[in-house]
């Protein structure tokens, strides 16, 4: 057994490597990715030990990167993206959307398109514009995309490895705010399904549902909440597309109660869509109505406003507290 | 070739040139021209093509076949057996002739009009009709001729080329990779982005814009300040214009292209100029935005008769050729035909079919849900 602490950015960075060694096929792209190692250092390296031929820094044309990963997917590579920034995307959202995600389809499933697109996401960072943003809800609504969001450094680094292997386009949001949140990586162990979602905390009085950044607030609120005498249980969905359901279900019929908190805006989002299928599937488990924690229909904000606008502690608190009130 | 002969190569007059029809055409220096529209072999100082009698009939069967093989599809549409059809009618000469320049392990990535490139990789015709009569989103195997799916958000094909391309190079393989694309196409950003990372990548892929000079009902101009093969020059690659209804001249300037891109030069971007004879689609009504005079000029520039001259002057091709090439064209209309009509409609379990490589819950969890729905029906008929 090889465990380490690493920090996310560092997990990810160890699983790219790993790929490549094992993988000739495996490319990497992005602006920036070469001898700087990323914006957040997240490539660091790898152009030095495995070539520019491998490791290749972009023209700064986000269609272009992810057009051509399609074109190079085809060829036989797998190739992993790097988007800058969460919202910076939107100039490959059309090859993302109308290309890679139908390709496979049209194709009869005679083609595969194995990429990997990477994207730092969320806020907490104090950034300017464009540079917090929670688009998954835009990509999960999207048929032949999987997305995924690791919480952990074990996730980042296995969730990464999965994500290389899949025959399928994989989403792979970054929560950037975590990026130096260190945990132990076993990088021999036999990871679960990557689709599968993860109880972090166990409870019985209600179930907070998070993927990404936020499960570390759920897992504080939940400890807050326990110091009341309350029994908080904490899945960490890890995927968005598909989401597993049947850990939800399973949760929410043994807590009867369920709040789904996210960065990304709650009109729409995640939260909508975990709430519709729970009340569907457990209507008479439910003690009382799923509520949703999340960012409001706003642009995001200017970073001063940022910790108003992001659930932090007290917000999830008090939809935990207003559940229980049922 | 140097990026600097892009825009201002002049031809030499041409010492073969006789009559004086062939004046006209030869006197456009932007132009690469070896057949003038009255049939007449010209000389030009970068491109030749020496063909056998044998090799030029058999230009002449593609364009003649993919001609007929479009009005057929015209007529089946209008039938009521396609939902839609994208004909190709005036643009043979571009198709064949680029098409025919390729090799085998050269990779296509088409638009949605590129019948006769199809043809020319040996794609079944009837396969290109699914998608029109709505029967599946494209349905070949591209892999099987090198033959991507057609590709309908214009321009996205050029990026995936360039992608296919940079892979091509990596493998060390010599073969080359075409993208075709419209003048309208020029106008996206995913076609200068192509432009971009061909140049700086150095790929081996080809630019092959067929400006037919109408993108629906917008006119080249509305896309273009400049002449559109002129782009090139400020992605540092070279541009060509050809003549786009002079089969020859696209063979030898896509050869020509194709090789440089073998040869690790980069790309190359071909400007076959052309015309549309027929609607954008059809759905289109181009008698509101365009003059029946326009169309009839370009009549006389057509690419199959110009040809056919060609051959009946030089001798190369005799009235049973014409004759038995007619036959064929009969033939492969019927096939066509029955085949459409013949075209069952796909399972309904098909939604649900190759979403996913690897599968995904919700996927499966709605086509249980569907197929449960669709038993309810058989259960109820069964009472
Ligand atoms: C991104 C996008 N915008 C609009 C359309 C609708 N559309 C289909 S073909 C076309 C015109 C294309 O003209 P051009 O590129 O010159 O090619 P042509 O059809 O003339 O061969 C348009 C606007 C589309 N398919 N994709």
């Amino acid at each position: 057994m090889t465990v380490q602490k690493l920090p996310i950015a560092k997990a990810i960075n160890e699983s790219l490597r790993k790929a490549m060694e094992t993988d000739p096929k495996v490319l990497i792209m992005g602006e920036d990715v070469g001898k700087l190692g990323g914006v957040f250092r997240v490539t660091d390296g790898l152009q030095k030990d495995f070539g520019e031929g491998r490791v290749i820094d972009t023209p700064l044309a986000e269609s272009g990167i992810v057009g051509t990963a399609i074109g190079l997917a085809l060829r036989g590579y797998r190739p992993v993206v790097e988007i800058q920034f969460d919202g910076f995307v939107f100039p490959a959202y059309d090859q993302i959307v109308t290309q890679l995600a139908k390709m496979h389809a049209r194709a009869l499933g005679k083609i595969k398109l194995p990429v990997v697109i990477r994207i730092p996401y969320g806020g907490g960072i104090g950034a300017v514009e464009h540079h917090s943003e929670s688009p998954e809800a835009l990509f999960a609504h999207v048929p032949g995309l999987k997305v995924v969001s690791p919480s952990n450094a074990s996730d980042a680094y296995w969730m990464m490895q999965q994500a290389i292997q899949s025959d399928d386009p994989v989403i792979y949001f970054e929560p950037k705010r975590r990026y130096w949140d260190k945990s132990d990586v076993d990088t021999d162990a036999i990871p679960g399904p990557l689709h599968k979602a993860r109880t972090v905390v166990a409870g019985s009085d209600l179930t907070l549902v998070a993927y990404g950044p936020m499960v570390k607030v759920c897992v504080e609120a939940a400890a807050a909440a326990a110091e009341e005498g309350k029994s908080i249980e904490v899945l960490d969905l890890r995927s968005m597309s598909p989401i597993d359901f049947d850990a939800v279900q399973a949760s929410v019929e043994k807590t009867g109660r369920l709040v789904v908190v996210h960065e990304a805006p709650v009109f729409y989002g995640a939260g909508a869509e975990i709430a519709a299928r729970i009340s569907e599937r457990s209507f008479y488990h439910l003690e009382a109505p799923v509520l949703r924690v999340g960012g409001y229909h706003a642009p995001y904000p200017p970073a001063r406003l940022e910790e108003e606008y992001l659930p932090g502690l007290d917000r999830v608190l008090d939809a935990v507290d207003r559940s229980l009130a049922y | 070739m140097t990026v600097e002969s892009t825009a201002a190569r002049k031809p030499r007059r041409s010492s073969k040139r006789t009559g004086s029809s062939a004046g006209k055409a030869v006197a456009d220096p932007q132009l690469v021209q070896l057949l003038t529209p009255e049939g007449q072999r010209v000389e030009h100082p970068d491109y030749d093509v020496d063909l056998t009698p044998e090799e030029l009939r058999g230009l002449y069967r593609d364009m003649v076949l993919t001609r007929r093989f479009d009005a057929e599809a015209t007529a089946l549409q209008r039938q009521g057996e396609l939902g839609l059809w994208a004909s190709l009618l005036g643009q043979e000469a571009a198709q064949i002739g680029s098409g025919r320049a390729l090799r085998d392990d050269d990779y296509v990535f088409p638009t949605y009009r590129e019948h006769g490139v199809a043809w020319c990789r040996g794609v079944d015709p009837t396969n290109l009709l699914g998608m029109f009569r709505g029967v599946n989103h494209g349905g070949w195997d591209p892999n099987s001729n090198n033959f991507h799916l057609y590709t309908i958000v214009i321009g996205s094909q050029t990026l995936h080329a360039t992608g296919y391309a940079m892979g091509v190079a990596k493998d060390g393989a010599d073969s080359a990779v075409i993208a075709y694309f419209g003048d309208g196409a020029s106008s996206q950003g995913d076609v200068a982005e192509s432009f971009t990372f061909s140049a700086v990548y150095n790929a081996p892929v080809v630019f092959f814009c067929q400006n037919n000079q109408w993108a629906i009902s917008e006119p080249t101009e509305r896309q273009t300040r400049v002449p559109l093969y002129q782009r090139a020059q400020g992605y540092g690659f070279p541009g060509v214009r050809v003549d786009g209804n002079d089969v020859l001249a696209c063979l030898a300037v896509t050869r020509s292209a194709l090789e440089r891109a073998r040869r690790g030069e980069g790309p190359t971007l071909v400007e076959a100029f052309t015309y549309r004879m027929g609607a954008h689609t059809t759905s289109d009504d181009p008698t509101k935005y365009r003059a029946d005079e326009e169309r009839e000029a370009w009549e006389a520039k057509d690419p199959i008769l110009r040809l056919k001259t060609y051959l009946e002057n030089e001798g190369h091709a005799d009235e049973a050729f014409f004759a038995s090439l007619e036959e064929e064209s009969e033939t492969l209309g019927k096939r066509v035909r029955e085949a459409v009509r013949a075209m069952p409609d796909p399972d309904r379990m098909a939604i649900f079919e190759n979403i996913y490589a690897d599968g995904h819950a919700l996927v499966d969890e709605e086509r249980a849900q569907f197929a449960a729905y669709q038993a309810s029906f058989a259960d109820g008929e069964g009472k």
